[in-house]
């Protein structure tokens, strides 16, 4: 009884209710306008597990996911909020298109320096915000808003503008980027899986190790977390406040960056002009608060993303709206707000 | 010179209106002490249901009320959540900004076949003030045609600063919710109710987010697009925060804003500059700004801590 009851209290199972919660709205919206749950949800289902190439797909569309998923769960860890995960994702994307288009190296050169590339940018988007905040006490959310809406335009500015990059082609978008940048598995397995598949989802998994590592075994994580916590007792232990800060939002932004990295690298292979924001930093934060803050939830959080968003794609097949993967994502999202009353409640009721 | 003027300050009152309804929305939520990032989503469902409701009775200003209500369910919902169940507001407010917009597009799609709704007839939309008595065509006229021949919602939304500003300052109300988000505790203590403060301010705040997603959808433009609203709600919220929380400070937040996209609107036709980096300017010009002016803003004490009565 005790064993049951320790699972039925804690955080898995609060998600588990969560997530069964966002199906059931999504059945009551799908009813709603008329379209059959069963047929919505088996298609849902189908598009994820039929075959192993729909699968593979999913880790594509999870894998930049599990990136900014890990930058805000790193930031809810250290007591930042980073809303700029998507300024921080485009700016990485930017950095490594253009040095994927731009520097003709071998790939072991190459990829590295892409890589780096948009570490550096996605890092640095984040420590300028970093910096208004300990420098000038500028609220973070207030200017990571600011700066999401900088990185669009100055992404949008550069694919238009910057003969260098833009395709000599008609479309609004940069060339591709050269092959030796490419991060594609080789051919004769992507034959059999998606034709985008690629490592990123080994460095994700590299990632949620170092991140974990980083936040439950260094000295560097447990300042981070202890400013967090209580500003004024972590000076008071003897923690150099405005540097915590700093490097928390500078290895949230990292994350991001390469977040960004990973998708034109792998999946992407060029940027478009944006019309709207692409949403990966947004739909980041909900993968950190499904997977509740921790590394190890957020990669399963990210892949449960990745497929709700691949397989909602396909439900355009059978005239179903894929705006149902947002209502569903939303509700289980809105029902982890609210989890711990159910906590309350399961307490209660083992208590008697 | 006269001419540009006129078109951008046109271009001021029509783009800030959006904004401005949004944000005096979020100075109710914020001043009682409940963040509401959930105010692009609740924008999002106002569109939706202005454009939609106006296309179905071809009465705008009763789809313009819709539009407030369905902003303000979703407040009620935000309220449940942050109020009653003590959630994180930051989590909720995430949630509704999945919800909302996916509930608009869904709907859209049932009703019309469409992520768009149809287009409006000019008698659906918002209706045009004083269109008679200022005449076109010599370059005073049109300025002021350009200035006073405006959608009603931008007279409205600047009539609605004045009468938040009288709530929030010369009102029992106004006190009493500035007062909870500061110390909820002591307001307790006098017998306030602080959980019915909240639920007001964060339902009134949904319903002028409401309000200002239909001045997009009923105004600027004459339907609902997915990408209507995108981002509005936050640049609201950002020029709450600029606004050191007051609606008047939101006033001139917005009006900057509004301003940049004014530039952008008479700027973007000539093509000196490019219109990406024109587009730029809003946001550079606020994190200069409160470089340069604002520095700390003061949020209220007790913003973002769910309150618990004790028992």
């Amino acid at each position: 009884m005790n064993k049951i009851n320790k699972f039925l209290q804690s955080r898995a199972f609060l998600t588990l209710i969560a997530i069964l919660a966002g199906f059931i709205v999504g059945v009551i919206f799908l009813l709603l306008v008329g379209i059959s749950p069963v047929t919505a949800y088996a298609k849902l289902f189908d598009s994820v597990f039929s075959r192993p190439k729909n699968l593979a797909y999913c880790v594509v569309y999870a894998t930049p996911l599990i990136f900014t998923g890990l930058s805000v769960a790193f930031s809810f860890r250290t007591g930042v909020f980073n809303i700029g995960a998507e300024g921080q994702f485009v700016v990485g994307a930017l950095a490594a298109c253009s040095v994927g288009i731009l520097v003709d190296v071998p790939a072991i050169i190459h990829i590295p320096l892409c890589f780096l590339a948009a570490a550096a940018a996605g890092a640095l988007w984040g420590v300028i915000v970093g910096f208004l905040k300990v420098k000038w006490g500028i609220n973070e959310v207030l200017s990571m808003i600011m700066f999401n809406w900088i990185a669009f335009y100055l992404s949008n500015f550069c694919v238009d503008e910057i003969e260098a990059i833009h395709t000599d082609g008609t479309a609004d978008a940069t060339k591709n980027v050269l092959d030796s940048a490419r991060i594609l598995l080789p051919e004769s397995i992507r034959s059999f899986l998606a034709p985008t598949s690629n490592y990123g989802i080994f460095l994700a998994i590299a990632a949620v190790i170092i991140v974990y590592i980083i936040i439950e075994k260094t000295t560097l994580g447990y300042q981070l977390k202890a400013v967090g916590f209580n500003k004024s007792a972590a000076e008071y232990g003897g923690i150099h406040v405005n540097k915590a800060i700093l490097t928390a939002i500078g290895i949230s932004g990292l994350l991001s960056g390469i977040g960004g990295a990973v998708h034109v690298l792998g999946m992407g292979q060029r940027i478009s002009v944006f019309a709207a924001q692409e949403g990966f930093g947004f739909e980041g934060i909900s993968v950190a608060l499904i997977g509740a803050s921790s590394p190890v939830g957020v990669l399963f959080s990210g892949l449960f993303y990745g497929a709700m968003k691949y397989g909602g794609s396909r439900l355009n097949l059978i005239q179903a709206p894929s705006e149902i993967v947002n209502i569903i994502m939303g509700t289980i999202v809105f029902f982890i707000a609210i989890s711990h009353v159910f906590q309350i409640v399961i307490r209660r009721r083992g208590g008697k | 010179m006269i001419d540009s003027l006129g078109i951008i300050i046109y271009a001021i009152l029509v783009y800030t209106p959006p904004l401005l309804f949004a944000a005096l929305g979020s100075c109710f939520s914020e001043n009682s002490g409940v963040i509401n990032i959930g105010i692009e989503g609740m924008m999002t469902i106002g569109a939706f249901t202005g454009a939609a409701v106006a296309y179905y009775t071809h009465n705008p200003w009763f789809a313009f009320l819709c539009a407030g209500l369905a902003g303000a369910a979703f407040g009620a919902l935000h309220a449940m959540a942050t109020v009653s169940f003590g959630a994180d507001q930051t989590i909720s407010g995430t949630a509704i900004n999945f919800l909302a917009p996916g509930v608009a597009v869904l709907l859209a799609k049932a009703l019309f076949n469409s992520s768009d709704t149809p287009a409006l007839d000019t008698t659906d939309k918002m209706p045009i003030l004083f269109n008679d008595l200022f005449q076109g065509g010599s370059t005073w006229g049109n300025f002021l045609k350009n200035i006073f021949c405006n959608y009603s919602s931008t007279y409205l939304v600047f009539v609605s600063v004045f009468v938040v500003w009288f709530v929030f300052y010369k009102t029992r109300f106004g006190m009493r919710l500035r007062a909870v988000g500061e110390h909820p505790r002591a307001c307790d203590t006098l017998g306030i109710n602080v959980y019915a403060m909240r639920y007001a301010a964060v339902i009134i705040s949904g319903f002028l987010s409401g309000l200002g997603g239909a001045c997009v959808t009923m105004a600027i433009a004459n339907q609902f697009r997915p990408i209507s609203v995108v981002g509005q709600g936050f640049i609201a919220i950002a020029a709450v925060i600029f606004g050191k929380f007051r609606p008047q400070g939101a006033m001139w937040a917005c009006l900057l804003f509004g301003m940049c996209t004014g530039l952008k609107v008479v700027l973007g036709s000539n093509n000196v500059i490019s219109p990406q980096l024109i587009s730029m300017i809003p946001y550079v010009v606020t994190v200069i700004v409160l470089i340069l002016f604002v520095g700390k803003s003061r949020v209220p004490s007790a913003n973002g801590k769910p309150y618990q009565k004790t028992k």
